[in-house]
């Protein structure tokens, strides 16, 4: 049994004509360890998932379907105070923006200690101690001095450092970091998640990585969901996919890595841009962007089915295999 | 810190300086200040020994100096009307305006800053609906307009409060204060609801967009997101974070609640400045409102700097350079 | 005429303007009581400056529905026989056109000088900006009153009556031209920089035509919503000043006059002499602050 289960997950914005739709039908599994990268371009709905998952979808929206479990119990329909319980304790989060993430008006230490202790019985003492092995552990360096410094004294990577140790203080099995590395120096990105990975392997925590940087799940993630217009459009091992993927969306996304050894120029761009929620086309939504388009995509949405370790929702992996 | 305390110091002085000015040439506006001193059978000559003894045939810059240095010592003439010194005749009736501004403002902050909370998280419930649309009313009343409906309805009406004066007064000193007696706290209450009840519909406004403000921010969806109990993000995050404007806005209102006390001691014939300030203006007693004037933008322009330094001290953001200073 | 009845129904400001029951109803009695302003001397049931007409026998006569015999007066009589129901037409006249007056003139200043500070920029823009903010650290009220005070002082005691109108209208006036100043300044120096107003410059328009033909006309939404907030604060002002006694004289009463009026019969029970009055501004005030609220609201949906 895996450790978080979305199944059928759909969440829904209720707005003056209509309810738009920003996760339409979302399954996916994590297992315990493991790295799941959900990647896919802003808007796609990776977020929203992340915040259906810790219940903590920003009203007016609401979860209009579905089911979340995590380790088998069913997480979705619990009360305002157990869905409480859960977060930080169970499934920690990690924000895009360390520069917002943190409360100007408390120290760091303040909001370590806080956190620690709505999470367990230790005493002031003990956890203020706790505290400061997390931020030693999470590099932050003269630590026992910085713990009493306000969040606008630390740079930006430090600060995301910050926020780590906050999501990590209770010691979650699930971390969702949202865009963790989006908001920092390319130089800082790598280090940041050089971070998350050091830890969850050291305390077998798994992580749910949302980006929409296909680079940083190559280097990161087991296992990737690409979304795309609020479904998953492609879902399975990073190997499998980077090597042979299915989609034309997936494929476009991994063209724009850059790679050493490759000219700039070669970098594509996928024409187009993804539809905003209240135009999504009828039948396969990538279908205005896709080089391969044919007449059954307008008509039809393709759903989900395996290709090997994997599964794409495209109607061309049909034709690939009635052509054989 | 010093530095930035010692430039607001500067610019406070330098908006006094103005307000000194203006204060100064009011007198020069209305007419001959002899003329309003004496009677009519004074002869020419007397008046000529007057105006000597004033000093109002010095250059005129020698006579704003000397303005500005008497104000400065707390000595603003002899009123026209009452032939009294009027820092005496202020000083006298200051004691009945500070006790009714502060015990308003605290009225206006003790309920302001509760409901604001309240209709900031409970944005939608009935009571939020009830209390934003009695703030409106609070807001478009006129002042002098809830007074008299108090004043209608306490005192006229269920004859519970008295309608007029401060009651039984004890003095301390040159302090005459109400406050100690049953008789003066009962007088209190209708004057400080009608000038509190303004200040507290703007706090409560305030308090409400400034949670609702807040509440969107990242740092409060990630308080949320770190399974901290909803009264901890609720009261101990975001109320920290909304109330900062809130400091700067109650400050500054305090100007002008010690402003519209004028209206508040006209409805109920309270024996404070404002009153004092509105005679003057209907007799042109020029000496009395100048001094007047120039209290208030003392009291303004004092509060003011207090608010920026208080400022300071909440926020750390601000005492960035000071915490480096010994962080290093 | 269809099309535009339809872009009207179709924009977001009727929707949100047709979805808020208090706005339209905000709307609706600012109007009506607008109408019966302008409209007093048609439909009141008595001139209640004409001398002749009141007779003091009349006096002190309770509204209709609670007097014994007399059933002339709808909302009762004051103490010289004058209808409260014509007195307060004839006041909410002379209010809503003071407080439009002020207004007028505030905009206009305001305007004007915040143009001046956002174009010419330099010690010009600081010495309007300071100005601003030394005032704007002083209540409204009490400038109003202060400016009212030394004009009247200088006036001739003979002619203060007459001149009260215009003198309490510059004083309002003078004590609102900040709130406008700053927006216009704001906008001004966003347009100013902007690739058509180079454009004009560079072809030699006069400045004045640049401030007037093509910066002015970005700067009146914002300065619309003021203005409107504005007119409610002009009422409550010039009422004030009128219940202290230093507005308008008693000759001509405005709402605020004939509140100071009847106060004085509170306590001898005769309340209609100053409730009317009083509820009739605090409605007139309610829903101008409610139709300036939404209007601000539905310009700037972030303020919300």
């Amino acid at each position: 049994m895996a450790l978080l289960e979305v199944d059928r997950l759909r969440v829904e914005f209720p707005t003056r004509r209509r309810a738009l739709v920003a996760v339409d039908d979302v399954s996916l599994a994590i297992e315990a360890g493991e790295v799941l990268g959900v990647v896919g371009e802003s808007g796609a709905g990776k977020s929203v998932t992340g915040a259906a998952i810790i219940g903590l979808i920003e009203p007016p929206g609401r979860m209009a379907g579905g089911e979340i479990r995590f380790d088998g119990r069913r997480i979705d329909h619990l009360s305002d105070e157990e869905k409480r319980r859960i977060r930080g304790n169970e499934i920690g989060s990690v924000f895009q923006d360390p520069l917002t993430s943190l409360n100007p008006l408390f120290t760091v230490g303040q909001q370590l200690v806080e956190t620690i202790l709505a999470h367990s019985d230790r005493s002031a003492d003990d956890a203020r101690r706790h505290a400061l092995r997390l931020l030693e552990d999470v590099g932050i360096p003269a630590a026992a001095h910085r713990i009493d410094s306000y969040p606008h004294e630390f740079s930006g990577g430090m600060r995301q450092r910050v926020v780590i140790a906050l999501a990590v203080c209770a010691g979650p099995r699930l971390i969702i970091a949202d865009e963790p590395t989006t908001a920092l120096d390319v130089s800082i990105q790598a280090q940041i998640i050089a971070l998350l990975k050091r830890l969850c392997r050291d305390q077998g925590t798994a992580i749910m990585l949302i980006t929409h940087d296909m680079g940083v799940i190559a280097e990161t993630a087991d296992r990737v969901a690409v979304m795309y217009a609020g479904r998953i459009v492609e879902v399975g091992r990073v190997r499998q996919i980077l090597r042979a993927p299915a989609h034309p969306y997936t494929t476009g996304l991994m063209d724009a890595i850059p790679r050493l050894g490759r000219d700039d120029a070669d970098l594509a761009q996928i024409d187009g841009a993804m539809p905003r929620l209240h135009e999504i086309p009828e039948g396969c939504a990538f279908h205005s962007r896709c080089p391969h388009a044919f007449d059954l995509c307008r008509r039809r949405r393709p759903v989900l089915q395996a290709t090997g370790d994997a599964a794409a929702a495209c109607f061309l992996i049909d034709q690939e295999r009635s052509d054989d | 810190m010093l530095a930035f305390i010692l430039k607001r110091l500067l610019q406070s002085l330098l908006v006094m300086f103005f307000v000194a000015l203006i204060a100064f040439s009011m007198f020069q506006f209305v007419g001959d200040p002899v003329h309003q001193m004496v009677g009519i059978e004074t002869t020419l000559e007397e008046r000529e020994e007057l105006r000597e003894a004033l000093g109002l045939n010095d250059p005129i810059l020698v006579q704003f100096s000397r303005f500005v240095l008497d104000a400065v010592t707390f000595d603003f003439g002899i009123s026209y009307q009452h032939k009294k010194p009027v820092a005496d005749m202020i000083l006298s009736r200051m004691p009945a305006t500070l006790e009714l501004a502060i015990f308003s403002a605290l009225l206006a902050l003790a309920l302001g800053i509760p409901m604001g909370v309240y209709t900031g998280l409970r944005r939608n419930t009935l009571l939020a609906h009830v209390l934003m649309t009695v703030s409106l009313a609070g807001v478009s009343l006129p002042t002098f307009l809830i007074g008299i409906l108090l004043i209608f309805v306490f005192a006229v009406m269920l004859g519970w409060l008295p309608s007029f004066g401060r009651g039984e007064v004890i003095d301390l000193g040159w302090w005459s204060t109400g406050l100690l007696t049953v008789a003066g706290l009962k007088a209190l209450i209708l004057p400080s609801i009608t000038l509190g009840l303004f200040q507290m519909t703007l706090i409560m406004r305030l308090v409400r967009s400034e949670m609702l403000e807040v509440l969107r921010t990242d740092f409060i969806k990630f308080a949320r997101a770190r399974g901290l109990p909803e009264h901890v993000v609720n009261f101990r995050h975001a109320l920290k974070n909304a109330l900062i404007p809130v400091i700067t806005v109650t400050g500054l209102q305090l100007g002008s609640i010690i402003a519209f006390a004028i209206i508040t001691e006209t409805v109920f014939q309270w024996p404070g400045m404002g009153l004092l300030f509105l005679q003057s203006i209907q007799t042109v007693d020029i000496p009395i409102m100048s001094a007047y004037l120039i209290l208030i933008a003392f009291v303004v322009v004092a509060i003011n700097l207090v608010v920026d330094v208080l400022y300071y001290v909440i926020d750390p953001r601000l005492r960035a350079t000071r915490s480096a200073d010994s962080g290093a | 005429m269809g099309g535009m009845y339809r872009r009207v129904v179709d924009s977001d400001l009727w929707f949100s303007f047709s979805r808020s029951p208090t706005v339209v109803v905000a709307t609706a009695v600012t109007t009506i009581m607008m109408m019966a302003a302008l409209f007093a001397p048609l439909i009141a049931p008595q001139d209640p400056f004409d001398l002749t007409s009141l007779s003091i026998l009349d006096a002190h006569i309770p509204p209709a529905w609670m007097a014994a015999d007399d059933h002339r007066f709808l909302l009762g009589s004051d103490d010289q026989g004058r209808d409260v129901l014509s007195a307060i037409l004839y006041g909410a006249r002379i209010s809503i056109g003071v407080g439009f007056a002020s207004i007028a003139l505030a905009l206009v200043l305001g305007v004007s000088l915040g143009l001046l500070a956002g174009y010419i920029g330099g010690r010009l823009d600081a010495l309007i900006m300071r100005t601003a903010e030394i005032q704007l650290s002083f209540p409204t009220i009490l400038i109003a009153l202060l400016l009212n005070g030394v004009m009247r002082s200088i006036l001739p005691a003979e002619s203060q009556d007459q001149l009260a109108i215009p003198v309490l209208i510059v004083a309002i006036g003078i004590s609102g031209w900040v709130q406008y100043a700053r927006t216009v300044r704001g906008t001004t120096l966003v347009e100013k920089n902007k690739e058509y107003v180079q454009a004009a410059r560079l072809i030699g328009i006069h400045p004045v035509m640049i401030m007037l033909r093509h910066i002015l006309p970005n700067t009146m939404g914002p300065v619309l919503v003021i203005a409107t907030i504005h007119l409610a604060v002009a009422i409550i002002t010039e009422a004030t000043l009128s219940f202290l006694g230093v507005g308008v004289p008693p000759t001509e009463p405005s709402l605020g006059t004939l509140i100071r009026i009847g106060n004085d019969f509170l306590f001898s029970g005769e309340w209609w002499i100053t409730m009317f009055p009083g509820a009739a501004l605090a409605i007139l005030v309610l829903a101008v602050n409610l139709l300036g609220d939404w209007l601000r609201d539905a310009f700037n949906p972030k303020l919300r």
